[in-house]
């Protein structure tokens, strides 16, 4: 295993200007899409942009004071790519004549302050694994949440909302989180027992049975999910969660190619039996058809995003010169297609590469991580971002069928930008953590470093075999 | 677990790849073929959100885009004078589709066309937006109004005025007609709605204009094709006599054809085409259809207009002379314009203007002139030659026939002191009402002055019981020689 070698720099000046750049490109995307109105009005635009420069550069001064080892370039893509999504809502705000943004503003404020919280109180990501089974605990109770008659509604067809006073909220979002450090504690304590044990059959290691009770349970919980709050997209982002934290624990393709079976199984039950499922497959399949096309629920916002991008071409229509507006839900579950109309493949490529960049970066910091458990979590909090983005993107382009994830920071949508802020601040942790310098003395979590390099060294001779 | 962890980062890369293949497929490969679709609305909806170009009348609006905000689009499609004008201008809806001019002049008034091109390139430079440009029709208000209103309610009739020497058409009015903006609403749901009521009017569709796209049988105004062909053909003159027996079985068949019940053709069993014109009289009309032959007579009502291809710019339906199928009692029942002879009014008045225009058969056309955003003319076309349908020789001689109608026949009620009009009546048969009432179409096609043709009229009524047509056909048509010639 090649050590990643990382010079013990801060690099914070880096950052400063990197994030300075990001306020630039949201800036200047926020101005045009003010100013393609006929009454210029540039108070919305001054009063956004300082509460949004203000909270950046807030957590760039926490992080110098916390954690002045973390990546440079995470928190500067997160307030591009937040920006840029508060212009594309305040933009169909304009169209619409809503006020979204507001509020998507006001959540960006409550997710960059929470995420500052987390940057503080916790400094080490390590102190997070001694709350392995209370991270399982809290994942089923903000699952069943929206279950419990009074508090739970019922949106789109997906009961995965809960209603306090004015705000909504989706609790399944920041159970990716708790999920997320339920694995990595439980994967990390348990990894030599899943590597050990085993038959071989050729060039695959299957797992004991009772090695796989964790992954039968995950399994059970994504078809819970999908049954009973029919939520397609949460269910499936949960399973590849799993999936790919015991690969990465274990680094047995076995593990993947046994939930891929379980993947495929569960879709042909669920698309055979399940209505809302196999009306998204035929949503998907045959989005074309007129019938399928003005049928309630039917393909016409597929359709209509797909004429959107198909009238921004190569260069877009130019930010507020398009119309975005006439795709149902353009702020939220359709904002990649708003932004492929509007500033084209050329603008569309450069925000999935600013996606790209940040979830490299994110698995940078598991790969420099010391700790299995650091690792687990960086690689797990890493992939959900990841897999988030590619499937609404799959669905958006009709690679897929289409599944109401939200598009990373850039969706309209409260609960999804508090979690994917919350994963921020702890991919930041876990990269000042594993780039900050190794001498010096000791924390109170040094027991926890010295066992993972016990079990970086074991996973070796496995690996080396 | 580095390695796995590089793994997981090529598959996410991968993934990445393929959703960015997704977006180049749909954005450059496949964006054409999506922007044709046929669901594909947004064309539409950036036509909408754009200053479309007026329909004027007498440099007034007919049709014209005002600004709104009920929030969908920015302009709203208004109709003035709406019913009016509601088979010319057709409709521009979201929901139902763009009809009639609405639709023929959609380049123009949009600005798409070509000759906007250099207008569109400076919008683009300048910012500013492009707009379509304004159509000026040559319909003259007044008389347009006139027909419109003379027409009694309940009737399924039209009116059409040209001048023959132009082809300009100066009226061209139909009842039933209906309120085009209840169809132009942006609200789909209430656009469908109120198509369905429309289209629920009986002898109503907003798809068609009467007066161009519903070919019915002229009855005995087809008489003056079929004098036309007799003359042409040199066996038939103004002095000599013919057979004109009350009744006479059609060729090879023991169906007898009679004469007008009505009339006073029974008076003389042989007559000059003078009194047999005037009177409308049938029976001579089979020994004319046997003596021309198919050919000739087919070769006549194709110089006609039948048969042709026509643009107004709406599209025109070609009138029906299905010879290639008639058997002789076919065609003898064809020269008096029944069986499948089929005619539109405005064919039966292109016939009218051949005749006062020395046989020459003027395009007919409703466009005086398209008009540039700056003010420009960018379109002024001029009078074309439709066809040559006649010599002037015989043309004279039918303006002669024409007068026996007006002065001693079957158009006298039409007649107006001091207006030298000249026409011919039509009545063709339609099946009998249920309570036995004999319904026909009523017809009336002529022009006035005879000596210097100013206009053209034609009066068509559809499925009317006899007297009513007969009396509204000759009151119609008063009216609107009263209104030309301001008397």
């Amino acid at each position: 295993m090649t050590e990643v070698q990382t010079a013990p720099v801060p690099r914070r000046n880096l950052e400063l200007l990197l994030v300075l750049l990001a306020l630039c490109v949201g800036g200047a995307a926020f101005y045009l899409v003010g100013s393609s109105t006929e009454d210029v009005d540039n108070t919305d635009f001054y009063v956004q942009m300082s509460i949004l420069a203000g909270l950046s550069l807030t957590v760039h001064v926490l992080l110098r004071i916390f954690a002045k080892y973390a990546d440079p370039v995470i928190l500067p893509i997160t307030i591009a790519l937040n920006s840029l999504g508060l212009a594309m809502i305040h933009r169909i705000d304009l169209a619409k004549g809503t006020s979204q943004s507001a509020r998507q503003l006001l959540w960006t404020a409550i997710a960059i302050v929470i995420a500052s919280v987390v940057l503080w109180a916790i400094k080490d990501h390590r102190i997070l694994r001694r709350f392995t089974y209370i991270a399982l605990l809290a994942s089923i109770v903000l699952l069943l949440l929206p279950l419990i008659p009074g508090l739970g509604v019922t949106i789109n067809g997906a009961r995965i909302w809960i209603r306090m006073g004015m705000f909504s909220l989706q609790p399944g979002e920041l159970a990716k989180i708790t999920l997320s450090i339920f694995f990595a504690g439980y994967l990390s304590s348990n990894r030599d027992l899943i590597l050990m044990a085993g038959r071989k059959f050729g060039p695959l290691q299957l797992p004991r049975l009772r090695d796989m009770a964790p992954m039968v349970i995950a399994w059970l919980l994504s078809i819970g999910v999908l049954v009973v709050q029919r939520d397609l997209g949460s269910a499936i982002l949960f399973f590849g969660l799993f999936i790919v934290m015991i690969y990465v624990a274990t680094a047995r393709i076995s593990w993947v190619l046994i939930g891929a079976l379980m993947v495929v199984a569960g879709g042909v039950v669920a698309g055979l039996t399940m209505g809302h499922v196999t009306r998204r497959l035929d949503v998907w399949l045959n989005a074309f058809d007129p019938e399928i096309y003005q049928a309630t629920g039917g393909s016409m916002q597929i359709v209509e995003g797909l004429f959107g991008m198909a009238d921004g071409g190569l260069f877009g229509t130019g930010l507020g010169a398009g119309s975005p507006y006439r795709v149902p839900l353009a702020n939220s579950d359709m904002i990649i297609a708003s932004f492929g109309e509007e500033i084209g493949l050329i603008g569309v490529s450069a925000i999935i590469l600013l996606y790209m960049l940040l979830i490299s970066r994110g698995l940078r910091a598991a790969l420099g991580s010391a700790d299995t458990f650091g690792k687990l979590l960086a690689a797990g909090l890493s992939f959900t971002l990841g897999l988030q983005c590619i499937v609404i993107i799959g669905g958006v382009t009709r690679l897929i069928p289409l599944t109401g994830l939200a598009t990373p920071f850039m969706a309209a949508g409260g609960s999804s930008l508090l979690a994917n802020w919350v994963i921020i601040s702890l991919l930041l942790l876990i990269s000042h953590n594993s780039r900050r310098p190794k001498t010096g003395g000791v924390g109170p979590t040094d027991e926890f470093a010295s066992a993972s390099t016990t079990l970086t060294s074991s996973t070796k001779a496995v690996t080396k075999k | 677990m580095n390695h796995a962890i590089k793994r997981v980062w090529v598959a996410l890369t991968v993934l990445f790849v393929i959703c960015l293949g997704g977006l180049s497929y749909i954005q450059f490969f496949d964006a054409e073929s999506l922007s044709e679709n046929a669901l594909n609305k947004r064309e539409l909806y950036r036509e909408f959100d754009l200053p479309r170009g007026a329909i004027l009348v007498d440099g007034k609006p007919i049709a014209e885009s005002v600004p709104t905000d009920d929030g969908q689009f920015e302009f709203q499609r208004v109709y003035n004078d709406a019913e009016t004008y509601a088979h010319l201008t057709g409709y521009y809806s979201l929901a139902n589709g763009t009809t009639q001019l609405e639709s023929q002049l959609n380049d123009w008034l949009t600005g798409t066309s070509s000759d906007l091109l250099f207008d569109r390139l400076s919008a683009m430079f300048t910012g500013t937006r492009s707009e379509g440009a304004s159509v000026e029709l040559t319909i003259d208000s007044q008389l347009q109004k006139t027909a419109f209103e003379a027409i009694p309610k309940g009737l399924k009739a039209t009116i059409i005025v040209t001048n023959p020497k132009t082809g300009d058409i100066l009226a061209m009015a139909s009842k039933p007609s209906y309120d085009t903006n209840l169809l132009a609403v942006h609200s789909t749901a209430k656009a469908a709605e109120n198509l369905k009521e429309i289209s629920n009017i009986d002898g109503l569709s907003p798809y068609r204009n009467p007066a161009i796209s519903n070919p019915v049988t002229p009855g005995s105004s087809f008489k003056i094709i079929s004098t036309v062909a007799a003359l042409e053909s040199g066996k038939f003159d103004m002095d000599t006599p013919i057979d004109n027996p009350v009744s006479k079985n059609y060729p090879h068949t023991n169906t007898p054809m009679n004469n007008f019940s009505e009339g006073i053709c029974a008076r003389d069993t042989r007559a000059k085409l003078e009194f047999i014109f005037a009177q409308s009289c049938n029976t001579p009309f089979v020994e004319i259809s046997q003596t021309v032959g198919k050919d000739a007579f087919t070769e006549v009502a194709e110089r006609f207009g039948y048969g042709q291809q026509l643009s107004i710019p709406q599209n025109v339906v070609p009138s029906e002379f299905p010879s290639a199928e008639a058997s002789e009692a076919d065609m003898a029942k064809m020269a008096i314009g029944e069986w499948e002879n089929k005619a539109t009014p405005l064919q039966m008045n292109m016939v009218a203007m051949a005749i006062a225009n020395d046989g020459v058969i003027m395009k007919p056309n409703l466009i005086d002139k398209v008009i540039a955003p700056d003010l420009r003319v960018i379109e002024d076309p001029k009078p074309e030659k439709f066809s040559t349908a006649t010599t002037p020789e015989v043309a004279e001689q039918l303006t002669e026939l024409m007068e026996g109608p007006v002065l001693r026949g079957t158009a006298m009620n039409a007649r107006v002191p001091g207006v030298d009009f000249r026409a011919k009546t039509g009545t063709s048969q339609r099946p009998a009402a249920e309570d036995g009432t004999r319904m026909v179409n009523s017809w009336m096609t002529g022009f006035a002055p005879a000596d210097d043709p100013q206009v053209a009229i034609t009066v068509n009524i559809q499925d009317v019981d006899y007297d009513t047509g007969h009396n509204t056909a000759g009151a119609l048509m008063k009216t609107m020689l009263e209104a030309v010639f301001n008397k």
